[in-house]
This record gives C-alpha cells, sequence and structure tokens, in this order.
C-alpha cells in the first residue's frame, strides 16, 4: 500500500526539490511524521510547540480538509494523496 | 517618492521587498503590507484631501501603489448614510450605514479590492488576472481587468447564483465553474498560483487586494467629520475586511488625523456559515472550518483565511459576533429597504439582521454611535427574496379598474377629487 504526499513549492526547500513524498503511512499523522523525518528542516513549519498542526497549515486528504475527516487520526487507503497548502488564501 | 511599503510576516514579523506572495516562507503564516509610517506622516497632509475628489484614490498614498500609478477609474467613494427610521425603532441615536452596495463600478466593496489588487498585477507584469470568488468579487476582477487590458479568469462554485455568473460574463471573463463549494474553489486557485504565472488577486496578490479594503475605513472615519464610530459591525467572509477598517482607523489615529478612540469591531455572519462568530461565541482559540449551507453565498466561507485575525480582534476589542437565520436575512433585506431605502444583497441582510440582534442583546448600546457595513447590492442575490414578491395582478388600462383594485385591497373607500 502506498499513499502520495503532495509538497507544494514553498515547502520544497526543505524537501531538496521533491515535489511528492511515497509513504506507506495508514493515517495522516503518521504520513506527517514520516515526511517530517524525511525532511527534518519541515518539522518546525508543519507543526507548533505542543505538536499541534500549526495554525495556518492546511492538510487535505484527496478533496477533503482533513479537519472534516477525523484530523490526524483518518485512516489512509492505497492510492490516497495528501496535501499541503501553506496559509490559505482567499475571502 | 521613495517606496514606504514593503510585505512583513503577521507572525513572525520577518519583512520582504514588494512581491507577488501571500505567505511567509518562513514560517508559512499570511503576509501583509506594511509601511513606513514615518514618511507617510510626510508624505500626505489631511488638509490635501480637500481638493481631492471623492472616491478610494483620495488615500492614494496610504495604498500600496507603484511609483507614478494612475487610477483607471474611480472606484469607491460611497455614502454614508445616517439612519432616520431604523435608527428610531431599534431604540438607538446614531446610527449609519455606509453604503458599498453603490460601489463603483460593480456595486460591491469588492471594487475598493480589485483597485489596488491590479495596480499591484500590473506593477508584476501579469498578463491574465484572476481569482477565486463566490460572486463580487468575480464581478469586479471581470469588470476592472476588461477596462485595463488583462485576460481575466475566474473560478467560482458551480452553483453560484445566476446574477452573479451573468455580470462577470458579461464583461467577457473566462469562467471556470468548480464542482464544489467555495473552499474547494480557493484551494484550486492556491495550487494554480503556484504552478502559472498569473495575478490571482486574492491569492498571491492578496496583500495588497486587502489594502483597498482600507478604503472603506478611511470614508467612514472622513465622513463622520474625521471621528472614529463607537461600533463597527461588518459582514464576515474570509474575515479580512473587519481587520482593514480596524487598521484604516488605527493608521489615521497614527497619522493625526482623527482622535485615537477605541472602537469595537462587531462581526455579522449567517447561521449556516458561521465558523468566525461560532468561535467568538465559544471562546476558541482557533477557527474551526464548517460546510457552508446558507442563501448568504458571499458570505459562505467555510475556512476563512482571517478567520484567527477577526476572532481575535473582536475578542481584543470587546465587541463580539452574531449569526442570523436564511429567513432572518431575507426579512433583514426587506426592512432596510423598506425603512433606509437600501436595497442590499444577502450579506447586508446579514449585517443589518445581526446589528438588530446585538442591540437587543445590549452590546450596542443605545448612546453610541455605530456604523453598518453594506458591502454588496440586492440586484445581484434577486432570487432569495423573489419568492416574497410574487407578480401582482395585471388590469386593464382603465381607471374603473384601477379603483376596483384599490377599493379591494384597502380597508377604507377610496377618495377621490370631487370634481373629478
Amino acid at each position: 500500500m502506498a499513499i502520495t504526499i503532495e509538497i507544494p513549492t514553498a515547502f520544497r526547500r526543505f524537501t531538496d526539490g521533491a515535489p511528492k513524498l511515497e509513504s506507506g503511512a495508514t493515517t495522516v499523522a503518521e504520513a506527517l511524521n514520516e515526511l517530517v523525518t524525511r525532511f527534518p528542516g519541515l518539522s518546525r513549519h508543519v507543526r507548533d510547540d505542543e505538536g499541534q498542526i500549526r495554525q495556518f497549515i492546511n492538510v487535505y486528504l484527496n478533496d477533503e480538509d482533513i479537519r472534516f475527516l477525523g484530523g490526524e487520526a483518518s485512516a489512509l487507503k492505497d492510492g490516497d494523496k495528501l496535501l499541503l497548502v501553506p496559509s490559505i488564501a482567499g475571502g | 517618492m521613495k517606496e514606504v511599503y514593503f510585505l512583513r510576516c503577521r507572525e513572525c514579523g520577518k519583512k520582504y521587498a514588494n512581491t507577488p506572495q501571500s505567505f511567509c516562507e518562513e514560517c508559512f503564516s499570511p503576509l501583509e503590507v506594511s509601511y513606513d509610517y514615518e514618511a507617510l506622516s510626510h508624505a500626505v497632509k489631511r488638509e490635501a484631501l480637500a481638493h481631492r475628489a471623492f472616491d478610494m484614490w483620495r488615500y492614494a498614498e496610504l495604498l500600496p501603489l507603484p511609483e507614478g500609478f494612475t487610477p483607471a477609474a474611480s472606484v469607491g467613494g460611497t455614502p454614508l448614510v445616517r439612519s432616520k427610521k431604523l435608527s428610531g425603532e431599534w431604540g438607538i441615536k446614531n446610527l449609519y450605514f455606509k453604503n458599498d452596495a453603490v460601489c463603483f463600478p460593480t456595486l460591491s466593496f469588492k471594487d475598493r479590492v480589485v483597485a489596488t489588487a491590479l495596480a499591484a498585477a500590473r506593477r508584476f507584469g501579469f498578463k491574465t488576472v484572476g481569482c477565486s470568488s463566490t460572486g463580487n468579487l468575480a464581478n469586479a476582477v471581470a469588470a476592472q481587468g476588461a477596462q485595463q487590458g488583462f485576460e481575466t479568469t475566474v473560478f467560482i462554485p458551480a452553483d453560484l447564483e445566476p446574477a452573479k455568473i451573468l455580470n462577470t460574463a458579461v464583461y467577457g471573463a473566462r469562467i471556470i465553474r468548480i464542482d464544489g463549494n467555495y473552499d474547494h474553489v480557493n484551494r484550486l486557485c492556491t495550487q494554480i498560483a503556484d504552478r502559472f504565472q498569473w495575478g490571482l488577486v486574492n491569492v498571491n496578490l492578496r496583500p495588497y487586494y486587502a489594502e483597498g479594503s482600507k478604503t472603506h475605513g478611511y470614508e467612514i472615519a472622513e465622513q463622520l467629520g474625521w471621528e472614529l464610530p463607537d461600533n463597527v459591525v461588518v459582514p464576515m467572509a474570509g474575515g479580512s475586511l473587519i481587520g482593514k477598517i480596524a487598521k484604516a482607523f488605527c493608521e489615521l489615529a497614527h497619522l493625526g488625523w482623527v482622535e485615537p478612540k477605541h472602537v469595537k469591531f462587531f462581526g455579522a455572519q449567517a447561521t449556516g456559515c458561521s465558523p468566525i462568530a461560532d468561535a467568538v461565541k465559544r471562546g476558541l482559540s482557533r477557527v474551526e472550518p464548517q460546510k457552508p449551507n446558507t442563501i448568504a453565498r458571499s458570505l459562505a466561507i467555510g475556512n476563512p483565511a482571517d478567520g484567527h485575525y477577526a476572532r481575535r480582534l473582536i475578542a481584543e476589542t470587546g465587541g463580539w459576533a452574531e449569526c442570523i437565520s436564511d429567513p432572518e436575512i431575507i426579512d433583514a433585506i426587506k426592512l432596510l429597504a423598506q425603512t433606509e431605502g437600501i436595497f442590499a444583497e444577502t450579506a447586508g441582510g446579514v449585517t443589518a439582521g445581526v446589528t438588530a440582534k446585538l442591540i437587543q442583546q445590549g452590546r450596542i448600546r443605545p448612546d453610541e454611535t455605530t456604523v453598518v457595513c453594506i458591502t454588496g447590492n440586492g440586484l445581484k442575490t434577486t432570487d432569495a427574496i423573489a419568492a416574497d414578491f410574487p407578480a401582482t395582478e395585471a388590469i386593464p388600462p382603465k381607471l374603473e379598474a384601477f379603483e376596483a383594485l384599490l377599493a379591494q385591497q384597502l380597508d377604507e373607500p377610496v377618495r377621490v377629487r370631487s370634481n373629478a
């Protein structure tokens, strides 16, 4: 089983330019942990001091904001795409 | 004059030279335009405004405009209407409506933000501009984009009000309808801004775009005779406008154009999409996203970009946030039209209805000066109220038919002139 974490351009200076990461994680939390273990430079940008996903980072599982899905505990299945969006704009 | 504005991260404070980007590269928090206020205080004096036209450009020095900028059109300069009837009905002495339902050129406050965004788009050399929109913004981008010779592409939720789609299409904009709500559209636009060299006014140009909203606040202060109100009631979608009105008031006080004053900020949302009001009322430190379901489509943003800042501003100033239901929105639209002669869109109904609620709750007091911000025109959301006004029966073009109809509709006999 594999899922894909899509990495926006703004994050890529912490990922050696990698635009995505394949992962075998089974939950969103596991996937994010794998991401920051693989690219430690991203760690403090993804989570705050209390270990929560940062206020302005948005995480989407396929088309849905994970906050509608059970947050970081959300289960992943083969082929899922996880998207990180820094500081949602709009309005 | 040397450029006196730059970008600054709202969280870590890192400064950036002017560039089309909306978030900090260090901490991924939002960027905002900041100014060298010392330089600004020398650049323009309040007295200089007396000779300028009454539109948003009279405050040009306080906006992030490139050197040599010439406005393409008059934008803003809308009436501040002193309430005569609702103030009595609601038992409040000094009530005003800042009426951006008649903002030019497209009848919403979004004309202001697009005006500053397109100035930035030109400066950064974009040929194509666009936006994610709940309607009003798309109208404004399409109209001003057409006038200024940009290619325009706008992204909207597929089920938007027909009038708002038509009011964009007529200007020749490319319209991309997205299966999903505004938050889906917005997320897609973030990805598009990441990949295309386009100036998306509320994505990569967002810091410059948002500054245009300050002119709504500058005008309120000037129209009150260079005084600040006690209370402002502001509709909240992304939550940006309320913060920019506060910024405008702070800047005017800092420049010495008004006396500093503690202004309370109140936010208005529809019950069917009230993430910021919900956070205020429950005392949450983070705004939780919602799935929008309301007729107030222009406020239907479930994941508001500036929700965090709006919530904090309201809490810090001792204001409050409230929401009202869809039927209450319709009642408030009718009430505002039938008392003040202002036909507002659904968002205006939300703001007026919430104001009544805040007065009832005692949060807005009768002796205070209160400004209610009306941000869009009712002609764009007629479908929301159409069912309340069915077509009336047609009569033949004969005086007797008219008199018979009148007698049928009135309780008392029709009085006509005796020599008729």
